[in-house]
């Protein structure tokens, strides 16, 4: 693993005496993308926030490279942020705007001069110096938010939400910008979204967070396939959350039939979750499922169909590429390995969000 | 913990320069002494005499009356004006807001001065119209100010939609229109009525001998001395105003508190 | 659409014959008197009267008065209003209705309560007196008219001041402070160059009434003083002299154009100038 450069121990945070963070520990390495996932309210912000200098943890500490910056203002922080939507400075042009830092710590004009046309050019935005911020498109401002921030050379690049107002086309092109970005400067990136694709596609590290907690950290392969609360398996893609009986080590109990699984160490008869995701759900004919039912919707998605099948008294969500009209009886089988056994919640921050519709 | 309470002094230092004349006023309201200059035990024999003096009874009446009216016809005139001006194109716009703004952005003298000079050349007798017109002259820059804003957010396809759905202009207007801009006419409306009711310049160039307005009356006492019933008067009206605010403020708090964010003044 | 644009025309034409026979006529008035003699002949005299000893008296007092009032409500307001707009959003409203809850009082009588306050026996000398303070000796004189010009112009300096500062994205001052930039720094580069245009309006909402007044001079500066609104004031309803008036008032005019022009110069959105 990589040197750890910043380490957030032990923080909490409140406003108004609404606990937002709660004893948050974490540890961000050099050179890591990492990602803060979770829905608004989650305390995402305000973790980001504390890194950059801008909220004051009530308690804990933020060591930076080995120092206690807890206290120290952000103007003299090795950090940059990118705000949600830009914050550039109006009243200044481009080359003005990406200029302000250097001009603060006294750079000569010829440096400052370079340092413009580089960012530019590392932005696809050369020739834009003398605009100003107003005349630019969303994409466009982002951009330039984005070279403010490097042309100081921070180590550590903040990024609150900042596709957040682009539109969907957009936001797919800047996430490969984003990821070419953080290759070529080799600095640390702690990005804040709540869009879990985003953080799937660009991250090396999600953090999933709810309700001020930290729920799991991984890798996103890690958070996708095996998420360790409904939580985090509800949030990130669609899942099947079934409430199920670890009867013994390797076989559980779903809506009472057996389903023999890989997972050990639960003990007998414990109430557990079950996660498995749509595309982990095999549809067969009545006679091969472990379970039968019948399909109630179909709806197609272009790359698959989406179906909703009725069995043993739950609708699993299933998608697959072959396609059984609506009222077909059918099997269901699922790999044992794509089952994945998690603990019942010990906490309301850990339970799977009901979907509002 | 130094800086909250220096800017909490400060507030309250500010607070005090502009309330201190208002409670000198309320003070003196309930003061026995006919003069200002001593006070002569406390009474309410002023807000008595009040009702008794025809004179500013009458003067409240016409002060009333032409914020009211000029208000009230600021507010159609506005209205109106506002439909015409957005569907301009944007040079005629221009000219238009241009030409609106003067009686705000110039000084209230030579707006005085013109409607007076323009009343003489059109033979106008000088009393409760003249003043009105003026008034409701200087009302409608407010009540555009207010609408515009309004008038420029809306979202034009609603408008369009009522006609597809098969209204007739004027219901779509009064049904779809009218709704989203009436925050706007209401401050406009308000603005105005304030306005016209603090005016003192531009009534003392148009009003006739006879026909007295509170801030006229007042001017002409000054020499002389306000009578004490005057500060009994204004001291009711900053009352009435003040707990008609607290009760519209207290009552729908959360309601309130949305339109403050999308309209206000 | 030949439809539409019959009845846009329908609603605007009375519009304009409002603006035309209320705003522009009179103002033509102005000028046609202003460069009038009494027999109608074309003169500059009325506008270059200005210059007379007495006039041009009148006029400076009047600049001088009204740009001090207008410095000192910059001083006052820019804080105050930097202090408000840090404050919680729900109490934006509440904000506003202490400036403008004073206007429900007469501003006549509002401003004459200054005399009982200022007196030699008035109220704060008597609590100078009572804390062992010298007295202060301002009613009747230029003091006083820049006391009554703040205390009835300072709301209209604070709120365009107010709302251009309210209006700052927080994350653009916090982005100042990210790349490096101190709180003066903040201030000079970034805070007080985005509330420009509040400045300007301001200054303009309190510029333009305090150099035109002749109320608050009459009011609290005895007879002595004449600012040049008293003197157009006089002109009309006791000399009868409209000529010489209205060739003032365009003196006037001139210096609220100059104005208008340098605030058009900052204020190029056209923003702040709302209350």
């Amino acid at each position: 693993m990589k040197k750890e450069l910043i380490n957030l121990i032990d923080i909490s945070k409140s406003f108004d005496n609404e606990t937002v963070l709660d004893e948050l520990n974490l540890s961000i390495h050099e050179n890591e993308f990492l990602t803060l996932l979770g829905p608004s309210g989650c305390g995402k912000t305000t973790t980001l926030r504390i890194l950059g200098g801008f909220i004051t943890p009530d308690r804990g500490r933020v060591v930076f490279d080995g120092e206690d910056i807890t206290s120290l203002p952000p103007n003299r922080r090795q950090l940059n942020t990118v705000f949600q939507k830009y914050a550039l400075f109006t009243h200044m042009n481009i080359a003005e705007n990406i200029a302000f830092g250097l001009k603060i710590k006294n750079k000569p004009r010829s440096y400052i001069q370079d340092k413009i046309k580089y960012a530019l050019k590392l932005v696809n935005l050369e020739g834009y110096e003398k605009r100003m911020p107003d005349s630019l498109s969303g994409g466009q401002q982002q951009r330039i938010a984005i070279a403010r921030a490097i042309v100081n050379e921070p180590k550590v690049l903040l990024l609150d939400e900042p596709l957040g107002a682009l539109d969907l086309k957009l936001r797919q092109d800047m996430q490969y910008e984003l990821i070419r970005l953080k290759n070529e400067l080799g600095i640390t990136f702690v990005y804040v979204t709540h869009d879990q694709e985003e953080a799937l596609t660009m991250s090396d590290t999600i953090v999933v967070m709810n309700q001020g907690y930290i729920q799991q950290i991984g890798t996103p392969e890690n958070i996708y396939n095996e998420p360790e609360n409904a939580f985090v398996a509800d949030f990130i893609g669609d899942s099947n959350i079934i409430d199920s009986v670890m009867l013994a080590d390797e076989l559980v109990s779903i809506l009472g039939t057996k389903f023999a699984c890989v997972d050990t160490g639960f003990g007998h008869n414990t109430p557990v979750d079950v996660v498995i995701r749509p595309e982990d759900v095999e549809l067969t004919a009545p006679e091969e499922g472990t379970i039968q039912g019948t399909v109630t919707h179909l709806i197609f998605k272009g790359v698959h169909y989406e179906m909703e099948v009725e069995a043993g008294g739950f609708e699993w969500l299933v998608h697959s590429t072959g396609m059984y009209p609506v009222g077909t009886r059918v099997g269901i089988r699922v790999d044992p390995f794509n089952i994945q056994i998690m603990n019942k919640p010990e906490s309301q921050d850990e339970e799977a969000v009901p979907v509002e519709e | 913990m130094i800086k909250a309470t220096a800017k909490k002094v400060y507030i309250a230092l500010i607070f005090i320069f502009l309330y201190a004349p208002i409670g000198t006023l309320m003070v003196l309201s309930f003061n026995a002494s006919r003069t200002r200059a001593k006070w002569g035990g406390p009474t309410l024999k002023w807000y008595a005499a009040l009702f008794e003096n025809r004179e500013i009874m009458q003067a409240l009446w016409n002060t009333l009356l032409i914020a009211l009216v000029s208000s009230l016809t600021a507010v159609v005139i506005g209205t109106v004006a506002c439909i015409a001006i957005q569907g301009m194109s944007r040079r005629g716009r221009a000219v238009f807001m241009g030409i609106t703004n003067i009686p705000m952005l110039n000084a209230d003298i030579v707006t005085g001065i013109s409607l007076m000079l323009l009343f003489i050349s059109l033979g106008l007798k000088f009393g409760l119209g003249t003043i009105l017109l003026a008034h409701i002259t200087f009302n409608i820059p407010y009540v555009i100010l207010s609408i515009m804003p309004r008038m420029k957010q809306l979202n034009p396809n609603t408008y369009e939609a009522a006609l597809d759905l098969g209204a007739s202009p004027i219901r779509a207007f009064f049904q779809v229109v009218f709704p989203d801009i009436l925050p706007g006419i209401l401050s406009g409306f308000l603005m105005a009525f304030t306005m016209s009711l603090d005016d003192f310049i531009i009534t003392h160039f148009t009003k006739g001998a006879g026909v007295d307005t509170l801030s006229t009356k007042i001017y002409t006492e000054v020499k002389k001395g306000i009578k004490p019933e005057m500060y009994a008067l204004s001291t009711l009206i900053f009352a009435a105003v003040l707990l008609l605010l607290l009760l519209v403020n207290k009552a729908p708090r959360e309601k309130s508190e949305k339109t403050n964010k999308t309209g206000g003044i | 659409m030949k439809n539409s644009k019959l009845s846009r025309r329908l609603l605007s034409t009375p519009y304009a014959a409002w603006i035309t026979i209320f705003i522009l006529i009179p103002l033509g008035m102005v000028f046609y008197y202003g460069l009038t003699d009494r027999t109608g002949a074309f003169t500059l005299q009325n506008v270059l009267d200005i210059m007379s000893a007495e006039h041009a008296k009148a006029l400076w007092y009047s600049l001088g008065l009204s740009l001090a009032s207008t410095l000192i409500c910059f001083l006052l307001a820019y804080p105050l209003a930097m202090i408000l707009a840090g404050m919680k959003v729900s109490q934006h409203s509440f904000i506003l209705l202490i400036f403008i809850l004073p206007m429900w009082m007469n501003f006549l009588l509002r401003t004459l309560a200054w005399q009982t306050l200022l007196e030699k026996t008035g109220v704060i000398n008597m609590l100078l007196g009572f804390l062992h303070l010298p007295a202060l000796n301002i009613i009747n004189t230029p003091y006083a008219i820049v006391l009554g010009m703040v205390y009835n112009f300072l709301p209209f300096m604070v709120l365009p001041i107010y709302n251009a500062l309210a209006k700052i994205d927080p994350n653009v001052v916090n982005a100042a402070k990210d790349l490096g930039a101190g709180r003066v720094q903040t201030f000079i580069k970034i805070t007080f160059p985005l509330s420009i245009g509040g400045v300007i309006s301001g200054i303009t909402m309190v510029f333009i009434p305090a150099l035109t007044t002749f109320v608050i001079s009459k009011l609290l500066g005895g007879s002595k003083i004449l600012l040049i609104g008293n003197v157009i004031e006089e002109e009309f309803t006791q000399t009868g002299n409209w000529h010489l008036g209205s060739g003032l008032s365009i003196v006037l005019m001139i210096f609220i154009i100059f104005n208008m022009v340098i605030s058009s110069i900052f204020d190029r959105e056209g923003e702040g100038t709302a209350l």
